[in-house]
């Protein structure tokens, strides 16, 4: 830690403060400059189409808007630089200024399209869905590095979850083998979390080194095997997968119905899994004593918990529910495993992980952040917009990298994160 | 963790060579000195792979089905199935005893060591990759931004050898050194970001290879900087004659320049490390910063440098690649990059991250990478195999104490790979 601290050479507030500043001044002058140029009304729907409710879409003239959301941008950039803010002020600064921002380029976006209108609950709910993997990779991460496991190896877990999921449910078949594959998934991703346990925890080898191994053996696995038995076997990748189900009552509520409460299953267990690990872990003697081996393995095995045993079981847990989310991948979502399909979705975990502090809550702040970075992606292909769509794809990447290094020392890791526990 | 730090003595110098006789052999096997370790190492992984390929084949499945009544066909075709994958392997990249036979009988003698000039061939990116990992793991970071490097260096090379005209030689220099630049200035940006901000390397890195995947999609489309005139496909643009590497010893032989390009960066970098101040800050930065810091080094300046020295060694194995000594060169297509920047972890790991270990190495790979096509081509294993190959030795490498039991070695120190990577906290 003391390396970390004394490492990092903040840069002095004022100067931040220009920055900071700078930058909200610089969106709002790209909001006033260039996303005025589209002309027209820009229609939001707030309901997907054949929904039982419907709530009529919002119709706002782009022009007037964009320049209101801009002006907002701007003046949040002069308070933030020459006025001395409190903590919750600058925050509350900074959401103004994105929000404002992100909006103004959807009216842009939107304006230009003639023919469709942007549907933000689509947009929402694919924010959910490109989060459903993340959070439960990150939740992975949590539980192996609250008990002082480094889990680079998330990745790893989705991709050999994601494949195991898809051959098990396309061999049983029928809606029961949707099931089984899932429970595939999960075991498959334990047992990867038992190699990484087994090496990190026994053999003592670096936990980062060991992570990134065991996903270049994933890698070498699932592509071997597909290429051997997948595609010789198209009965074996039939592509199976859940279809949403609809929560009675919760289901029907317009707006946040479609988005948090009528999707796969998988979102739901992701739900299950995050209420249990902020409870297990933050309410119970249980996850005191992880944190416990976390922080000061020597006080915790002074006081009789049994640290090895701890650390064994936490990182197979948490492999089980990356293999849940690398499940989601393929039984969850398009049903067909195809090689590399984890795309980074556990590293960007793992950066959620981080961004959200070793949180359960926090993780999936931020797994929604870069959900809807992908997704905003995708949507503005889908409008036509003139941007690259392989530059909107580098989207959730690049934030990324801004929250990581955004985040300026600030986080603190369990303090025995990745250093193996030798018994004196 | 800061007291056990703060015992860890600054780089240890190397150990002196000790005369090879009989007695040191024999402590060497059984005590497990790391030659021996990988040697069991990538024994124990041909073990696993052979395996994994007998468990994958229909035939052989087939015939342990009859195995009550016909033992003799299951056990046969067990053998056939690993035998011809690994005799195939063998053959792709080592040498043929067919192409032998074939000379005496008025065939090529050069065809001979065509299988050696395609693992000299695949090795080189690979040494280099390699060396943009290890240089890193000697300073305490860990590089798994290669492909990002290697796309940046990648990017350059081909824009500079398509779209400019420069004489003969010039143009080549121009182009390597160019792709080097290109390199170094998106390994500058997690060694910037870490020094500045704290920012983990190994997820900017990881995130930058997407953004540089996207950017080289990016420029390969819609008639941006690389794709090539009147190309609907994502292809650039072909190199001009004048930025390809030469061929050493003329062809069939597949080596080109790029060899002992990689050769020498080895040697600049074992240099580098063992006889400039440089390379004594990064080696001190990576064993101890904070002892590093007490001497009044800049670890932060240290971890710009290390990424950009890093960056421009990716970025030559770009160079090798983009400008390689075909004819014509392959142009640059998305699927260039390919694995080098992750192979360049598997074979710095397996090098220990010394410069001779990572040539080794990456030769090592090279030719498990010429071997698998050669098993692609000939058998029904995919070529993915390699894959599996070079993950196992490497996991097993990472693991003395597994293949110490496992061969029932005497303990012994450690390999000293301990201290390659830090965790979040620094």
């Amino acid at each position: 830690m003391t390396a970390l601290t004394a490492a990092v050479r903040l840069p002095r507030a004022d100067v931040r403060a220009y920055i900071a500043g700078g930058s909200f001044i610089g969106l709002g002058l790209v909001d006033v400059l260039v996303f005025t140029r589209h002309h027209g009304d820009a229609v939001f729907a707030l309901s997907l189409p054949g929904a039982g409710i419907q709530v009529p879409s919002v119709h706002v003239p782009s022009v007037p808007i964009v320049l209101a959301l801009g002006f907002v941008t701007i003046v949040a950039g002069f308070v933030r630089a020459f006025v001395d803010l409190s903590s919750v002020a600058r925050r509350v600064l900074i959401g103004v200024a994105l929000v404002a921002s992100l909006f103004a380029l959807l009216c842009w976006a939107d304006a230009s399209n003639p023919v469709g209108s942007m549907n933000l609950i689509d947009l929402l709910q694919g924010t959910v869905f490109a989060a459903i993997p993340l959070v439960l990779g990150a939740l992975s991460g949590l539980m192996c590095e609250r008990s002082g496991v480094i889990n680079i190896a998330i990745e790893g877990q989705l991709l050999t979850g994601a494949f195991a999921a898809a051959i098990v449910s396309s061999a049983v078949g029928a809606t029961v083998g949707l099931w089984f594959g899932l429970l595939a998934g999960s075991l498959t991703g334990g047992l990867v979390g038992a190699l990484l346990a087994v090496f990190a925890i026994k053999y003592l080898v670096d936990q980062i080194i060991l992570g990134v191994v065991i996903n270049l053996l994933a890698i070498g696995f699932t592509n071997y095997l597909y290429d051997r038995v997948m595609v010789p076997y198209a009965n074996l990748n039939t592509g199976n997968f859940f279809t949403p189900y609809k929560i009675p009552v919760l289901g029907d509520i317009p707006i946040i119905g479609p988005i948090f409460f009528d999707s796969t299953v998988i979102l739901y267990i992701a739900y299950i899994l995050l209420i249990l690990i902020q409870v297990a872990m933050f309410s119970t003697r249980w996850g005191l004593r992880v944190r416990a081996v976390g922080e000061h393995p020597t006080a915790a095995d002074t006081v009789g918990i049994r640290v090895l045993w701890t650390r064994y079981r936490n990182v197979i847990l948490g492999g089980m529910v990356a293999g849940i989310g690398g499940a989601y991948l393929t039984v969850g979502s398009t049903g067909q495993f195809s090689t590399g399909i984890s795309s980074g979705f556990g590293y960007i975990g793992l950066a959620c992980m981080i961004f959200g502090r070793w949180k359960p809550f926090g993780a999936t702040a931020a797994a929604l952040l870069f959900g809807f970075c992908r997704q905003l992606g995708y949507e503005l292909q889908l409008l036509n917009v003139p941007i690259s769509p392989y530059l909107l794809a580098m989207l959730p990447y690049v934030a990324t990298i801004i929250a990581v290094a955004g985040l300026v020392g600030r986080v603190r890791a369990p303090a025995a994160d990745g250093k193996p526990y030798i018994k004196a | 963790m800061t007291e056990q730090q703060a015992t860890v003595p600054a780089p240890a110098p190397e150990p002196r060579r000790a005369r090879l006789t009989a007695g040191v052999l024999i402590e060497a096997v059984t005590e497990g000195s790391p030659a021996v370790i990988t040697i069991l190492a990538i024994f124990s992984a041909l073990v696993v792979g052979g395996v994994l390929i007998v468990v994958s084949d229909p035939v052989v499945l087939r015939a342990w089905d009859s195995l009550g009544y016909a033992p003799g066909t299951a056990l046969s075709s067990t053998w056939q199935s690993v035998a011809s994958a690994y005799s195939a392997l063998f053959e792709g990249s080592i040498f043929s005893p067919t192409t032998v036979a074939n000379a005496f009988h008025g065939g090529s003698i050069a065809a001979i060591f065509y299988p050696l000039s395609l693992t000299v061939y695949e090795a080189t990116p690979l040494i280099l990759t390699g060396l943009a990992v290890a240089v890193p793991f000697r300073s305490g970071l860990f590089n798994i931004g290669a492909t990002s490097q290697f796309l940046g260096g990648a990017i350059v090379a081909a824009w500079l050898g398509a779209d400019v005209s420069l004489p003969l030689v010039i143009h080549l220099v121009v182009c390597v050194a160019g792709a080097m630049v290109g390199g170094a200035a998106i390994g500058w940006i997690p060694g910037a970001l870490k020094a500045r901000t704290g920012a983990h390397e190994v997820i900017v890195t990881i995130m930058l290879n997407y953004v540089m995947a996207n950017l080289l999609l990016y420029l390969l489309s819609g008639h941006h900087l690389l794709q090539a005139p009147g190309q609907p496909n994502q292809i650039a643009a072909p190199v001009a004659g004048n930025a390809v590497l030469p061929h050493v010893g003329g062809p069939p032989p597949q080596a080109d320049l790029g060899f002992l390009l990689a050769i020498a960066a080895a040697a600049g970098v074992a240099w580098l490390l063992s006889r400039t101040t440089i390379g004594f800050q990064f080696r001190t930065v990576g064993a101890n910063p904070n002892a590093a810091r007490s001497a009044g080094m800049s670890v932060e300046r240290t971890w710009v440098r290390v990424m950009m020295i890093a960056g421009s060694l990716a970025g030559l194995a770009a160079a090798t690649v983009v400008l390689a000594g075909g004819s014509p060169p392959p142009p640059l297509v998305p699927s260039t990059p390919g694995t080098y920047g992750f192979d360049g972890i598997t074979v710095a790991l397996l090098g220990r991250a010394k410069p001779a270990g990572v040539v080794l190495a990456g030769l090592l790979f090279g030719a498990l990478n010429a071997g698998g096509t050669n098993v692609a081509g000939l058998t029904s294993v995919p070529v993915d195999i390699v894959q599996v190959l070079e993950g196992t030795i490497v996991l097993f490498v990472a693991a003395p104490p597994l293949i110490r039991s496992i061969y029932r070695l005497r303990s012994a120190a450690g390999t000293g790979m301990e201290d390659f990577a830090k965790g979040w906290n620094g």
